[in-house]
């Protein structure tokens, strides 16, 4: 167990290294993010009013889109140089490159997400510091995230590799986002917890669910 | 140490390896030719636990594989010819990324940097480096963790002379200290230097093998022919 | 396996005979529903080519994890052929189902549970075609597609809670007042009659042409081998 451990956390310290060098992946999903926040202010006219209830809308279409150029990212350097061979080449569980990965890729949208609140909440006034708010960011990007590194890990062996991912993530990661934006609002609307709650199982029982499936399936993911 | 019997894998519909029979003792160290699409490059992978083989019994280190895929990887070291390195780490940090993985000191890091010639570049990320040196760091990520068997796949592949020499040395030594090596290449000559074993591969069968002491360099060249031509043999 | 077995044309016929007895049944036998006129008779067809979307979704659900544990591609083409068809019955009970909302709830499409869950899961459908086609290796292939649709089948109830959640207007049919006044009705016996022979008589149809399609991938596959094999014969 311990040894499990040590190498969930060796994969993790390895792209937060690799990237705190470069910071390729972290800038671009910032930059891309802004720029999809700037889109949306046009496209929908984002005036104080109109933003009360569009605003949660608005920064999860932010988050996804963000994590998709993220996780693209992620799981393409491990094909790059052959490292995913390396990886499966090492004496552990496959599913130490799971959740190393995921983990990984979750610390990424959570920081991208930490510089897009901010920034959103300067322009648009909106409260997004309240504790509940914040649970419903970590719990959506989690489970987001779950599904993302199984199926970009599958993406990166395909031949279509460069489009593939938001096709096959998006449908399914559908209920993360209905709950994630309701929920979302709901804290932004000051909406009393018990109409929220609901929301929040919603996204407990899908992160759970599908973190133990993506962990189950993993081996089938990468190996010949 | 390494015992394949009637081994098949099958893509789909194409058959790469057909019932082969393919075995090594410990310390030897073969190399395996072929032509392109022979199932080098594939009869490796199953070796190193990568691939899973549709039909045979393969036996790595007295374990099995499939079933004991992760027992085996402890005792494997494996090149392929890409370099399985990080191009945004630096060599130490990419050794020491394996060091962790392996469970292997942190001391060990040094020493393979030194044995591969690259303790002045440690600090250099891999990316800037020449494809000769990625190649030497290749290595030194395979023998980290001290394995018993090394698996190569091309491994002189894209290296000029000079990075191929010094590829050898460092293999030559790695076989002196009383490695298991199974090598893929395209070069004859080379091979015949380094490998105490060679195999011919053709069309998902060994076609021929020979202890490089029995023949002079002259006849590998015809002996190669032969062997692919199907009427070849143990020599 | 070649010779089209006799059990497939019998369900041939008898599929077929079902589609037209139903089709019967629905025209000529079970009355106009009083408040909604003909286009009520929509419903049949409507409620059984859904059912069989769904079924699909289901049998490549347990197709992949029958695959996962055999590694047959049996199931593979099986999965492959419930989607496939699933598609095509799940678009046309999509349109049949905007026939009937035109003059019912004024509207072609309205975001509805039911009716948005539908055309998601035309999107999952979709994207697992996608995938297939982006994988060229057909275990990999096989694999990637089965975890897809698990993956599918589980976000899919999940995301009609979710979408259930938000909003709803589409009728409940054997029901309440409330029902009534979305569009839905009562059965009287003619009308469950009508209703239960459709979805038997489509069920039975998607059993056959999942036979056939099954077969069809087999055959594929047998062609595959059969042209590789003369290839390497050519040498």
């Amino acid at each position: 167990m311990k040894s499990y451990l040590n190498a969930i956390r060796a994969v993790i310290w390895k792209d937060l290294t690799a990237e705190w060098r470069t910071r390729e992946n972290l800038s671009a999903m910032l930059v891309f993010a802004l720029l999809v926040i700037l889109i949306f202010n046009f496209a929908l006219e984002l005036d104080i009013q109109a933003q009360e209830s569009l605003s949660a809308g608005v920064l999860w279409a932010t988050f996804i889109f963000a994590g998709t150029i993220g996780l693209n990212r992620s799981l393409a350097v491990e094909k790059d140089r052959g490292c995913l061979d390396g990886l499966l080449l090492a004496p552990v569980d496959r599913s130490v490159i799971y959740f190393g990965k995921a983990i990984g890729n979750l610390i990424f949208m959570l920081l991208v997400e930490i510089i897009v609140l901010p920034v959103y909440s300067f322009l648009y006034q909106v409260p997004v510091f309240q504790p509940g708010f914040l649970l419903v960011v970590v719990l959506g990007s989690i489970g987001y995230v779950a599904v993302g590194t199984l199926l970009a890990t599958m993406v990166i062996q395909a031949r279509t590799r460069d489009i593939l991912l938001p096709i096959l993530l998006f449908p399914l990661s559908l209920p993360v986002i209905i709950a994630a934006v309701k929920a979302s609002q709901g804290f932004l609307l000051m909406v009393p917890l018990t109409e929220i709650s609901a929301w929040l199982n919603l996204l407990i029982v899908y992160d759970l669910i599908f973190t133990a499936a993506a962990f189950m399936v993993f081996d089938f993911v990468v190996e010949e | 140490m390494i015992q394949v019997k009637k081994l098949v894998k099958r893509f789909g519909p194409i058959t790469v390896l057909r019932e082969l029979d393919f075995e090594v003792r410990s310390g030897e160290f073969v190399a395996l030719l072929g032509p392109n699409g022979a199932g080098k490059t594939t009869l490796l992978r199953i070796l190193a636990s990568l691939s899973k083989p549709t039909s045979g019994l393969v036996q790595v280190a007295s374990c099995r594989l499939p079933e004991e895929a992760v027992a085996v990887r402890a005792h494997l070291g494996v090149v392929s010819h890409q370099p399985l390195l990080y191009g945004d780490l630096t060599a130490e940090e990419n050794l020491s990324f394996y060091a962790r993985l392996y469970d292997v000191e942190r001391l060990r890091i040094g020493e393979v940097l030194d044995l591969v010639g690259l303790s002045s570049r440690k600090s250099d990320l891999v990316r800037v480096f020449s494809r000769g040196m990625q190649q030497r760091l290749a290595i030194g990520r395979s023998i980290l963790h001290n394995p018993r068997i090394l698996l190569m796949d091309e491994p002189h592949t894209g290296l000029d002379q000079e990075a191929g020499e010094i590829l050898d040395s460092v293999l030559r030594e790695i076989a002196l200290a009383g490695r298991t090596v199974v090598m893929t290449s395209h070069d004859l000559v080379r091979a015949a230097e380094l490998a105490s074993r060679l195999d011919i591969l053709s069309k998902g069968k060994i076609k021929a093998s020979v202890a490089t002491k029995d023949l002079n360099s002259a006849d590998f060249v015809t002996f190669y022919r032969k062997a692919l031509q199907g009427n070849g043999g143990s020599a | 396996m070649n010779e089209k077995p006799n059990l497939l044309t019998i369900l041939d016929v008898v599929a077929g005979l079902m589609i037209l007895v139903a089709a019967g049944l629905v025209f000529f036998y079970v009355p106009v529903e009083v408040m909604m006129g003909s286009v009520q008779k929509v419903f049949y067809f409507h409620v059984a080519t859904a059912w069989v979307g769904m079924l699909g979704f289901l049998v490549a659900a347990i197709a992949g994890v029958v695959y996962l544990r055999k590694g047959n591609l049996l199931w593979d083409i099986a999965g492959n052929g419930a989607v496939e068809i699933s598609l095509i019955f799940f678009l046309t009970a999509i349109v049949l189902g905007s026939i009937w909302a035109r003059p019912i709830w004024n509207t072609w499409w309205t975001w509805e549970p039911r009716l948005t869950t539908a055309a998601i899961v035309e999107l999952i459908y979709a994207a697992y075609l996608l995938l297939r086609q982006g994988v060229d290796d057909p275990e990999r292939r096989a694999r990637f597609s089965a975890i897809y649709a698990i993956f599918g089948f589980f976000s899919v109830p999940l995301t009609f809670i979710s979408i259930r959640m938000l909003r709803t207007i589409h009728p409940v049919v054997i029901g309440s007042a409330e029902a009534a006044s979305q569009g839905g009705f009562n059965m009287d016996s003619p009308m469950k009659l009508t209703f239960f022979f459709s979805l038997a008589a489509f069920t039975v149809f998607f059993a056959d042409l999942l036979w056939h399609r099954i077969r069809l991938g087999q055959l594929r596959a047998e062609v595959d081998v059969l042209r590789i094999d003369s290839y390497s014969k050519g040498e």
